[in-house]
C-alpha cells in the first residue's frame, strides 16, 4: 500500500484551463453570495476576465509542446490553437449573452428555468425583469470542458471533458425566455441523446482498454501499430467515433441538432454551433491522428463515409427548412461533413495538410456562424425573435446594414471567394485531394453548390422580396452585440482576403504530441 | 509610365468607385451617376493606355506584376495581359460607360436605389477586369466566382418580374460550374506539387507541366464544364434566356457582352494550353455541342416572342460559333473566335440597348406588341437594323470578319462541322429580319398606339397599357402610333457602338494584329491540329516563343 504519487503538474501549461475554471468557480460563488443588483455585471466581468486571461496565457504559451499531468494532457500546437479559438468564441458568446437592449425584458434568458411552460408563473416570468445570471458560470464551465477536450491525451480525461462541456450545454439550452416549451424540449432531447452518445463513448473506451490495456493515446498508438487487427480495438474505436460525431453533429448522429438549435436561446445556439464544433473536432483529430494515426485503415473508410453522409444530409435537408435557426443547423451538419473532408487529409507519416486545414476551417466556421446567429438575435417580432423565413422578406429595405451583414455571413458559409469560408474550404479540399480523396472532394463541391441554394434563398428573401406590411422589426443592437458583429464580420473578411498569417500560424502549430 | 501598375489600377479604380458611390448619402442619385460615369470613363482611359503600352511583338504576357498573396497555398496576386485579354479589357472599358449612360433615366423597381445599382455595376466591372487580367489560376478562380455576386444582385434587385427565379438560376448554374472547376484547380496544384516539388498556381509554370492523359481529361472536364456553363453551350444553356430576359438592360448587356465571354476566354486561356492532349482528344465532342448550339439556339430564337429572350438565344448560337473557332485548332479559327468575342459584345450589346429603348417606350417585351415603328422613329429603327445586320454578320459590319475567319479557319480541319454551322447564318438572317419586319415595318399596331386627340377631343392617355384597352372599347376611334425617336442621350449611347460596328467592319486589322500573337502562342501550346492538315503556311512549324 504505497502512498499515491501525485502527478507532476506543469501549472504554466495548464494556465488557460485554470483561468477559465476559476472564473467558473468564482461565478458560482458570486451567484450564491452577491446581491441581486450586482450579479449581472459581476458575472459578465468574471466570465470575460477568465476567458481573456486564458487567451492571453495561450498566446504566451505559443510554441509549447509538452505532455503533463501524468501524461493525461497534451499541451501542443493544435491544442493551443483550438483552445484559443474556443475561448475567443466563448468570449464573443458571453458578449451575446450579456446583450440587454434587445429583449424588452432585458435578457434573453428566463429567470427560472424549471417552471412548467405555459403556467401562470411562466407567463409572469416572461415579462419580469429578473435576470438569470447562472448562464455565465455555466458557459465558463462549458468552455473549460471544451478546452480540456482538445488537450485530452487519455481517453478517460477525454470522457470527463466531454461531460464537463455537455452538462452546462444541456442546461443552457433550456433557458430561453420566449417559447419556453420548445426550449425545454430542446434541453431534454439534447440531454437524453447526449447521455446516449456519452454511453457509447464510455463503452468504446472500455473496449479499447480491453484491447490495448491502456487509456493513454500514445500507448494505444503502439498497440494499434502492432496488433491493429484486433476486432475489439476496431469496435472500440468505432464507438468512440460515434460519441464524438454526436457532439460534432455529423450525420447520421445529427438528429438532435435542428431541434436543439431551434429551441435553445439564440445566443446559446451560437455558442454551441461555434465552440462545441471546435472542441469536438479537436478531440476527433487527436484521437484519430495520435492514437490511430499509424493504423488509419481502421477509421479512414468510416470517416470517408460519414463525411459524405453528413454533407449530403446537411445540404439536402437544409433545402426544405423554413426556420432560420433550423436552416443554420443543417448548414452546421453540412459543414461538419466538410470538416471531415479535411480530417481525411492525413498524409503518410503524419504529414499532409489535413490538420492545419481543419484547424483553420474550425476557426473560420466558428466566427462566421457566431456572426450569423448574432444577426438572428436582432430580427425580432413582438417580444421574441422572428425566425421564420417568411418573416425575413424585404429585410434589406428595413435595415440594409443587418441584411448586408447576414448576406456576407451567408456567402461565407456558402464558400464564395473573398470570404473566409472560401479560404477554409479550399484548404480542406486541397488536403483531401492531396491524399487522393478526389471523389470525396467532388461530392463536397457538389454539396456546396446544393447548400448554396438555401443560403441564397435567404438572400433572395431579404433583398429581392418586398417586405410584409407587418413584418418584423430589427432591434437596435447594444454595445455587446455590435462588438460581436464587428469582430466576426471583420474576421470573415480578413480571413478571406489576407489569410496568409493565420494559415501560417495554423501550419506551424499543426504538430501533435502524443 | 512603364512602372505604373495599369492593370491593378484597372481593378482598384472601379472597385473604389463602387465603394464611393455606395457611400454617397441618400437622394444624391444624380451625383452618383456622374461619379460612376466619370469612373467608368477613367477605366476606359486606363484600358486605352494599357493598349498603347502593349507591344504586339513583345513577350506573351505584358504589364505583368506579381505579389505573393497566400504563401501557404502558393498563390500570387499575379496580373498580366496577352492580346486576347487586352481586347476584352477594351471591350469592358467601352461597354460600361455606354451601359451607365443607357441606364441614366431608367425607372427602378420600388424600394431600389440608383446608387446601389451603380455600385454593383462598378464592382462588376472591377471583377470582370480581374478575371481577364489574372495570370494565376487561383486568382482567376477567385474573380470568376466573386463576379457572380454583383451580377446576382443586379438581376435580382433590378430585373423583371421573374427576377428572383432568374437570379437564383444564374447563380446556382455558375456556382456549380465554378465548384467543379475548383476541383480541377486543386488537382492542377497537386500535380504541380508532385512535378515541380512545390505547388503553384502560376499560369506560366502550370503550362510546363507534363500531365498524364487520363488525369488531363478529368482536369479538362472540370474547367470545360465551368466554361461551357458560362459561355453557354447547348446542354448547359438554359439559365441564359432567363437571366438575359429578366436582367435590367444594363446588366444584360454586360452579361452576354462580357461576362459570358469569360467562358470562351477560359477555353482559350486555360483549357487548350494546360490540357493540350485532352483538348485534342475531346475536341470532336466539344464541336458537336458547339454546332448543335448554333442550330438549336437559332431555331429557338425564331420561336421567341420575348425580345430579350430572343437576343439571349442568338447569343447562344454565337457562342457556338466561337467555340467552333477555338476547337478547330487553327490560328485563323481562333483569331476569328477572339474577334467574334469582341464583336459579339459590341453588336449584341447594341441590340440589347435598342431593345431596351423600345421596351422603355412600350413597356412590353413582346414582338407582337410593336409594329410600324420605323415610320415614326426612323433613327431607332435604323440603329436596330444596323445592330441586327451586324448580328447576322452582314459584310461591312464588324461580325463579318470574325465569322468569316472562324469558318475559313475551321474548314480545313473540320469541314463537316463548318458546313453545318454555316447553315446557322441563314437561320440568323431569318430570325433577325423577321423580327425587324414585324416590329419596325408593316401597319402601325401594338401598345404604342394611342387615341388621336382630334378624334373625340380628350387628351391622349399616356402611351402605355391604357391605349391597348381602349382599342376594345372604341374601335372606331382614329388612332396613330405615338413613339418618340431617339433622344440626345440615347444617340450618345448608341453612337460609340455604331461607330465601332462600322469601323471594325471596314478595317478590322488593328484588332487582328493585337490578338494574333497571343492566339498563335496558344495554338503552339496545343500543338498541331488533329486533322494533320497544316492550317496555313505562315503558321506551320512556328515554335513557341514563350
Amino acid at each position: 500500500m504505497g502512498a499515491i504519487q501525485a502527478p507532476d503538474l506543469s501549472l504554466a501549461a495548464l494556465a488557460p484551463l485554470l483561468f477559465v475554471f476559476s472564473a467558473a468557480a468564482v461565478g458560482v460563488l458570486v451567484e450564491a453570495f452577491a446581491p441581486l443588483r450586482a450579479r449581472h455585471p459581476a458575472q459578465v466581468v468574471i466570465a470575460l476576465v477568465g476567458m481573456v486571461g486564458a487567451f492571453v496565457s495561450i498566446l504566451l504559451l505559443a510554441g509549447t509542446r509538452e505532455v503533463t499531468a501524468g501524461r493525461a494532457l497534451a499541451v501542443d500546437g493544435p491544442a493551443l490553437f483550438l483552445q484559443a479559438t474556443i475561448v475567443g468564441l466563448g468570449a464573443l458568446s458571453v458578449l451575446l449573452f450579456a446583450e440587454r437592449s434587445l429583449d424588452p425584458a432585458r435578457s434573453a434568458f428566463v429567470a427560472s428555468a424549471a417552471v412548467p411552460a405555459g403556467s401562470l408563473r411562466d407567463t409572469e416570468l416572461a415579462t419580469s425583469e429578473r435576470v438569470q445570471t447562472e448562464v455565465y458560470p455555466l458557459a465558463s464551465f462549458a468552455v473549460g470542458g471544451m478546452m480540456l477536450f482538445t488537450a485530452a491525451n487519455d481517453l478517460l480525461i477525454m470522457f470527463v471533458a466531454l461531460e464537463v462541456l455537455s452538462l452546462p450545454l444541456y442546461l443552457m439550452s433550456g433557458l430561453a425566455r420566449r417559447r419556453r416549451l420548445l426550449s425545454q424540449e430542446a434541453a431534454v432531447k439534447y440531454f437524453l441523446l447526449g447521455a446516449f452518445a456519452s454511453a457509447f463513448f464510455l463503452y468504446g473506451l472500455a473496449l479499447v482498454y480491453g484491447a490495448t490495456g491502456s487509456i493513454q493515446l500514445a500507448d494505444i498508438r503502439t498497440a494499434a501499430a502492432t496488433g491493429g487487427t484486433d476486432t475489439l480495438l476496431v469496435l472500440g474505436l468505432s464507438m468512440l467515433i460515434v460519441g464524438l460525431m454526436f457532439k460534432a453533429s455529423v450525420a447520421p448522429f445529427h438528429t438532435w441538432t435542428p431541434d436543439v438549435y431551434q429551441g435553445a436561446p439564440t445566443s446559446v445556439t451560437a455558442f454551441m454551433a461555434a465552440a462545441t464544433k471546435v472542441a469536438a473536432f479537436g478531440a476527433i483529430l487527436r484521437l484519430l491522428y495520435v492514437a490511430f494515426g499509424t493504423a488509419d485503415w481502421t477509421w479512414r473508410p468510416l470517416i470517408y463515409g460519414l463525411a459524405i453522409v453528413s454533407m449530403v444530409v446537411g445540404a439536402v435537408l437544409g433545402l426544405t427548412q423554413t426556420d432560420v435557426k433550423r436552416l443554420l443547423a443543417y448548414s452546421s451538419i453540412a459543414h461538419a461533413g466538410f470538416l471531415l473532408t479535411g480530417v481525411i487529409g492525413l498524409g503518410a507519416g503524419g504529414s499532409g495538410s489535413g490538420l492545419p486545414a481543419t484547424m483553420f476551417y474550425l476557426l473560420t466556421y466558428g466566427l462566421t456562424t457566431l456572426g450569423a446567429f448574432a444577426v438572428v438575435t436582432l430580427v425580432r417580432e413582438g417580444d421574441g425573435e422572428a425566425t421564420h423565413l417568411s418573416q425575413w422578406a424585404g429585410l434589406a429595405q428595413r435595415s440594409p446594414l443587418t441584411a448586408a451583414l447576414m448576406t456576407f455571413f451567408l456567402l461565407a458559409l456558402a464558400g464564395i471567394p473573398l470570404t473566409s469560408g472560401f479560404t477554409a474550404k479550399f484548404a480542406v479540399f486541397r488536403a483531401a485531394i492531396e491524399v487522393g480523396a478526389w471523389p470525396l472532394a467532388v461530392v463536397a463541391l457538389v454539396a456546396s453548390a446544393v447548400a448554396a441554394f438555401y443560403y441564397l434563398r435567404l438572400v433572395v428573401l431579404m433583398y429581392f422580396s418586398d417586405p410584409a406590411p407587418d413584418g418584423p422589426t430589427v432591434g437596435v443592437a447594444g454595445l455587446p452585440t455590435t462588438t460581436v458583429l464587428a469582430v466576426t464580420a471583420a474576421a470573415t473578411l480578413v480571413l478571406g482576403i489576407a489569410p496568409g498569417a493565420v494559415l501560417d500560424v495554423a501550419r506551424s502549430a499543426a504538430v501533435l504530441v502524443g | 509610365m512603364s512602372t505604373f501598375p495599369l492593370l491593378l489600377a484597372l481593378i482598384v479604380v472601379p472597385a473604389a468607385g463602387a465603394a464611393a458611390v455606395a457611400a454617397l448619402p441618400r437622394g444624391r442619385d444624380r451625383l452618383a451617376k456622374q461619379v460612376a460615369l466619370a469612373i467608368s470613363l477613367l477605366v476606359l482611359l486606363l484600358a486605352v493606355l494599357a493598349t498603347v503600352a502593349f507591344d504586339t511583338g513583345g513577350p506573351r504576357f505584358q504589364l505583368t506584376s506579381s505579389v505573393t498573396w497566400i504563401a501557404d497555398f502558393g498563390v500570387s496576386f499575379a496580373l498580366g495581359v496577352d492580346g486576347i485579354a487586352l481586347v476584352m479589357l477594351l471591350l469592358i472599358g467601352v461597354l460600361v460607360p455606354v451601359v451607365l449612360l443607357a441606364s441614366w433615366d431608367d425607372p427602378l423597381p420600388a424600394h431600389r436605389s440608383m446608387r446601389s445599382y451603380l455600385a454593383w455595376l462598378l464592382l462588376l466591372e472591377a471583377m470582370m477586369v480581374g478575371v481577364f487580367a489574372a495570370t494565376d489560376v487561383f486568382l482567376f478562380y477567385v474573380f470568376f466566382e466573386a463576379m457572380l455576386v454583383p451580377m446576382y444582385f443586379l438581376i435580382g434587385s433590378f430585373g423583371g418580374p421573374r427576377r428572383q427565379y432568374a437570379a437564383m438560376k444564374f447563380f446556382l448554374y455558375s456556382l456549380l460550374g465554378g465548384l467543379v472547376m475548383l476541383a480541377s484547380v486543386i488537382g492542377l496544384y497537386v500535380v504541380s506539387n508532385s512535378q515541380l516539388g512545390q505547388g503553384t498556381f502560376a499560369f506560366d509554370a502550370l503550362r510546363q507541366l507534363d500531365i498524364d492523359p487520363g488525369v488531363q481529361k478529368l482536369l479538362f472536364l472540370g474547367f470545360f464544364i465551368a466554361f461551357a456553363i458560362k459561355a453557354p453551350l447547348v446542354p448547359f444553356h438554359t439559365w441564359l434566356p432567363d437571366a438575359g430576359a429578366e436582367a435590367p438592360i444594363g446588366g444584360a448587356v454586360l452579361l452576354v457582352g462580357v461576362l459570358d465571354k469569360v467562358g470562351t476566354f477560359g477555353f482559350l486561356r486555360y483549357c487548350l494550353p494546360l490540357f493540350p492532349d485532352a483538348s485534342r482528344d475531346l475536341a470532336p465532342w466539344v464541336l458537336v455541342l458547339a454546332v448543335a448550339g448554333v442550330l438549336y439556339a437559332a431555331l429557338l430564337a425564331m420561336g421567341q416572342s420575348d425580345m430579350k429572350r430572343l437576343v439571349s438565344y442568338t447569343s447562344i448560337a454565337h457562342f457556338g460559333f466561337i467555340a467552333l473557332g477555338i476547337f478547330a485548332f487553327t490560328t485563323e479559327g481562333a483569331t476569328g473566335a477572339v474577334l467574334y468575342m469582341v464583336n459579339h459584345g459590341i453588336s449584341t450589346g447594341l441590340l440589347f440597348l435598342v431593345v431596351g429603348m423600345l421596351i422603355a417606350r412600350g413597356g412590353s417585351r413582346h414582338i407582337r406588341d410593336y409594329g410600324g415603328i420605323a415610320t415614326k422613329a426612323p433613327l431607332l429603327a435604323g440603329v436596330f437594323l444596323l445592330a441586327g445586320l451586324a448580328s447576322l454578320s452582314l459584310p461591312g459590319t464588324n461580325n463579318f470578319a470574325s465569322e468569316l475567319l472562324v469558318l475559313i479557319g475551321s474548314f480545313p480541319t473540320r469541314p463537316v462541322f463548318t458546313i453545318l454551322a454555316t447553315t446557322g447564318i441563314i437561320l440568323a438572317a431569318l430570325y433577325i429580319l423577321l423580327w425587324y419586319q414585324r416590329t419596325m415595318h408593316g401597319p402601325p399596331r401594338g401598345v404604342l398606339m394611342a387615341d388621336d386627340p382630334a378624334g373625340d377631343g380628350t387628351p391622349a392617355p399616356d402611351p402605355g397599357g391604357a391605349g391597348a384597352t381602349a382599342v376594345a372599347v372604341a374601335p372606331a376611334r382614329s388612332r396613330t402610333l405615338r413613339v418618340q425617336d431617339l433622344s440626345g442621350r440615347e444617340i450618345a449611347v448608341v453612337a460609340p457602338l455604331v461607330a465601332l460596328i462600322i469601323g471594325l467592319g471596314v478595317y478590322p486589322q488593328p484588332l487582328i494584329d493585337l490578338v494574333r500573337p497571343a492566339v498563335q502562342a496558344t495554338m503552339d501550346d496545343v500543338g498541331s491540329d488533329p486533322g494533320g492538315i497544316t492550317p496555313s503556311t505562315t503558321d506551320a512549324g512556328t515554335e513557341g516563343t514563350n
